[in-house]
């Protein structure tokens, strides 16, 4: 907020509010802790119809109940969310909204999130005075991954106006008009965006839903957290809904300065598909020429006795934590390792007109910035494996490798959460768990360090890479291990050029950019 | 004169005089009957100096909202920095009105020349026409005329040699009543669904394609030319202080001489139903009117006896509108005819606003129960209950055109409400 910007004072349901000259009357209420009930109003689209009528108020020396998502504060006005006659509105307009809409709550995917829901319950209308036979639409597909239920839509026009102000695609249209009306694609045109996914979260009620979530878990059977999304190196802020130990749906989670209220389709499916393959479960180490199974002090302290510092090469990857990267690097360091390489899958970049920041990018991996913030370097394909040399891997870097890779290795020590066809060459393997099964932190392309959370149990007693590799330090002769993701994060940040002064809480959940001594160089997009 | 009856009480101003003379079709009959006289003089005057006439004429919107035409004017930017339009609107979907239709079928040459002399009084660059899609066969007539004066050097390039340019283009409709609304006109003449679109910005700052605009309605159009070329004080010898002028009635409805006949403003309402239009056919009684499009509210025959003007109509609890009074005779079943309204506006709402989009179509499904005997007692309260929020909740005045008509005739016929009831 700058110093120019005037200021005006109004009051709303009697609390007194502050606010810049062009907010409109219900951004001005949620700052005095006033919720104005809306559908078609949604923040992050810049259209607004004013056309549910459900954000009306009373607004003194209107003759009429005015639009709060539109109307602009004015200095000195006084609103009334709540006084008879917006009350009365509200609740007619929910009448209205139930008269044709099928309450189907208990089998809707929307039901415990759903607007519609949530007002009616509020006002309280228990039973409808409409004798007449409902409207039935049906049910259609509007993209081969998300259904649309015309009987729950209200039409407010969230999604059409999404594709149109957002993507840039009027692939969305209302057709029909007045109560018959319906949201379809325009005629002849599909509705393939890459970002189409947004349509369903925007949705207010449960008239679009994704076809891979339908039927699949209430609201209130699914634990939700923070996460920073896999699939690409733009970093968006994703909310994770677990059930059963499952990730089952992700969303968008707001941040203005990354992905605002948006996401693409391939981020939605990466995280749904991060536990796919045949997971590490437990420490191996080779005895006898066999990877036999040991406990995790077995094998530190067998790893820690046999780790050899002759000549080695390392393999790190930009998709796992900051802080796996930075114990793997200080592993190396100590074992006399320098050097290693990344590799990052590579895509077409798929661009969002309305929010241009927000691109599904061609790094089709979290942390590539990360990764060279911890001196590994970008490369395309395999190092060749010297005979007898120390192999160090990390994550999912030998996933498409050769299933005799490293077999010729001195020591191939593998750190990861799945066993790819060359990991069973390994001399010992300590199982990490998941970006998904774990806390940490991701820098994305811009050199924004952003903390992801745990939202899985790992299986077995695989365990966070940072956790366990600072535990093969201290036995390596280094300082004691840490439990905590703030301690390895604040021992990553005190000798790392670019993290001077952050610490994991400080991150909080909007991240923070790099100093410029730790600037990435694709940084320069 | 009038068409297809006429009476000597009508006022025969160039805008009706050449009704049923085909001749006024083509521009060389036009320029015989005296037509583009004005377009000439209008060139010579300043811009401002045409909107003053017109301001001081009193001539309002014969669209239905009675808007002072002048004033509406007078708020287009005096500095253009880019394009501003004009919007000549045809889309006549008021049930019971059909002047516009007269005007564009027997004197589109005047509507042109009325579309110029505003754009020219505005600083439009460019007259769009948009005729609702249902006046096809009318609209191969105005695009004749359109031709011909482009090709009289009328419309187009360097007009009658004035180095001031417009160019007319006549748009068709695809045929939905809020087209009829300004910002909806202009939505689907953007290429949009015909929504209508909250205010501010209004046309005057922001209209269609982001530009500077007026909408006028044809009528209003089609009068500027004589009020231009005559003065503000001939066009006040009409009508009263606050409606001056002549207006077309189109009367329709259970009369003995339905039709459009021009009047002056401010006669009586009942002398426009008995003396000049002869009453209900075949001896019955009037038992209501709706005097000014089915959007208006119902009066009873007792209550006709009022000036048929802007505000004499709003005094009666109705409202002059677009001046198309549907007289109902003492056979009608108010329920039924209040269905059927009811069912036109649940059918041409848009579907942006809840109260309007399912309002209007629960109010006529409940009426089709009262009137085939299933309704309920509770049913009215419901009906007024809608009425109360339907009214000024929605972004354009569709809902209220329901309520209008709907709860006068709850308050002015409840009888017949409950005996279908009751039976």
């Amino acid at each position: 907020m700058t110093d120019a910007a005037k200021q005006i004072t109004l009051t709303i349901d009697g609390v007194e509010v502050s606010v810049e000259a062009g907010t409109t009357v219900l951004q001005a209420a949620e700052h005095a802790g006033v919720v104005v009930p809306h559908y078609c109003y949604h923040p992050g689209i810049p259209s607004r119809p004013a056309q549910c009528r459900m954000c009306l108020v009373e607004i003194e020396g209107q003759p009429k109940l005015q639009p709060s998502c539109v109307f602009p504060a004015g200095d000195g006005m006084v609103v009334h969310t709540t006084s008879e006659t917006a009350e009365t509105a509200r609740k007619s307009v929910i009448e209205f909204l139930l008269l044709n809409h099928p309450l189907d709550c208990p089998i809707c995917d929307a039901a415990g999130q759903c607007m519609l829901q949530d007002y009616a319950f509020e006002t309280g209308q228990l039973r409808s005075r409409y004798a007449e036979a409902k409207m039935v639409l049906g049910r259609d597909r509007v993209a081969e991954d998300i259904l649309y239920f015309g009987d729950r839509c209200i039409v407010c026009t969230r999604c059409v106006r999404f594709m149109e102000d957002i993507a840039g695609d009027n692939a969305l249209v209302v057709a029909q008009r007045g109560h018959k009306a319906y949201i379809d694609t325009f005629p002849g045109r599909d509705l393939d965006h890459a970002f189409r996914g947004n349509i369903v979260d925007v949705c207010p009620v449960g008239a679009l839903v994704h076809e891979d979530f339908v039927f699949k878990a209430r609201a209130w059977d699914m634990d939700s957290s923070p996460g920073i999304c896999p699939g690409c190196s733009t970093g968006c802020n994703i909310e994770v809904n677990v059930k059963e130990n499952q990730v089952v749906r992700t969303k968008p989670r707001l941040n203005p300065d990354v992905n605002s209220y948006w996401m693409c389709d391939h981020g939605r499916r990466s995280l749904v598909m991060s536990n796919r393959g045949v997971r590490a479960e437990a420490p191996m180490v080779r005895q006898g020429g066999e990877l036999e199974p040991a406990s995790w002090n077995e094998a530190l302290a067998w790893v820690a006795g046999e780790l050899g510092d002759s000549n080695g090469i390392a393999l790190a990857s930009a998709g796992v934590s900051n802080e796996a990267l930075f114990y793997t690097r200080a592993l190396l360091d100590r074992i006399g390792v320098e050097g290693g390489t990344f590799q990052v899958e590579q895509g077409d970049e798929v661009t969002l007109s309305g929010f241009p920041k927000l691109k599904l990018r061609a790094d089709r991996a979290p942390n590539a910035a990360g990764a060279e913030l911890h001196r590994f370097t970008r490369a395309d394909g395999l190092p060749e494996v010297p005979n007898g040399a120390t192999l160090v891997v990390l994550g999912d870097a030998i996933s498409n490798a050769p299933a005799d890779y490293g077999a010729n290795a001195g020591f191939f020590l593998y750190i990861g959460s799945h066993l790819f066809p060359a990991a069973r060459n390994a001399t010992a393997i300590l199982p990490a768990a998941t970006v998904a099964e774990t806390d940490g932190t991701f820098v994305n392309y811009e050199g924004r360090v952003q903390r992801f959370h745990r939202a899985l149990r790992a299986p077995g007693v695989a365990r966070p890479a940072w956790m366990f590799l600072s535990r093969l330090l201290e036995q390596l002769g280094g300082e004691p291990g840490v439990r905590e993701i703030g301690d390895a994060f604040a021992a990553m940040a005190t000798g790392t050029a670019g993290l001077e002064g952050m610490s994991w809480a400080g991150l909080g959940l909007r991240g923070e950019l790099l100093s410029e001594a730790g600037q990435p160089a694709v940084a320069a997009e | 004169m009038g068409y297809p009856y006429s009476h000597d009480l009508e006022v025969g101003t160039q805008l009706s005089r050449h009704f049923g003379d085909e001749r006024a079709r083509t521009l060389e009959g036009w320029k015989e009957l005296g037509g583009y006289a004005t377009l000439p003089k209008a060139l010579e005057m300043d811009p401002d100096a045409i909107t003053e006439v017109v301001k001081n004429s009193g001539l309002r919107g014969r669209g239905g909202a009675g808007f002072p035409t002048g004033v509406k004017w007078s708020f287009m930017p005096k500095e253009p920095n880019g394009p501003h339009y004009l919007c000549c609107n045809a889309d006549e979907s008021e049930p019971g009105a059909f002047k516009d239709r007269e005007i564009l079928r027997w004197v589109p040459h005047l509507l042109i020349e009325g579309c110029l002399i505003a754009a020219r009084a505005i600083r439009a660059e460019h007259v769009y026409i948009y005729v609702r899609g249902e006046y096809f066969p009318y609209t191969a007539i105005l695009r004749n005329a359109v031709v011909e004066a482009y090709e009289g050097g009328y419309a187009g390039d360097d007009i009658l040699g004035s180095g001031w340019s417009c160019d007319v283009t006549v748009h068709l409709g695809a045929g939905a009543y809020i087209a009829g609304e300004e910002t909806g006109l202009m939505s689907s003449l953007m290429g949009g669904r015909a929504e209508p679109w909250i205010k501010p910005p209004f046309p005057a700052q922001s209209g269609a394609f982001g530009r500077p605009t007026t909408v006028n309605n044809v009528e209003t159009l089609a009068a500027v030319p004589m009020i231009v070329a005559e003065g503000s004080d001939w066009y006040r010898q009409w009508g009263t202080e606050k409606s001056p002028g002549t207006k077309l009635w189109c009367c329709s409805g259970h009369l003995e001489r339905p039709g459009t006949y021009e009047l002056p403003l401010g006669m009586k309402l009942s002398d426009v139903i008995y003396e000049i239009c002869g009453g209900a056919p075949g001896g019955k009684k009037v038992k209501a009117v709706i005097p000014g499009g089915s959007s208006t509210a119902m009066l009873t025959a007792d209550e006709l006896d009022c000036p048929g003007c802007y505000e004499g109509l709003a005094e009666a609890g109705s409202a002059l509108g677009t001046a198309s009074p549907i007289v109902m005779n003492e056979d009608t079943n108010i329920v039924q005819a209040m269905r059927r309204i009811a069912q036109f506006y649940a059918h041409e709402s848009c579907g942006q606003c809840v109260q309007c989009r399912e309002g209007t179509s629960w109010t006529a499904k409940i009426l089709h129960r009262i009137e085939i005997g299933e309704g309920t007692a509770e049913d009215l309260d419901t009906l007024y209950h809608l009425c109360e929020q339907m009214t000024g909740r929605t972004i354009c005045p569709l809902a209220d055109s329901v309520v209008f008509p709907l709860l006068s005739s709850l308050d002015k016929f409840k009888d017949e409400y409950e005996a279908l009831i009751k039976r």
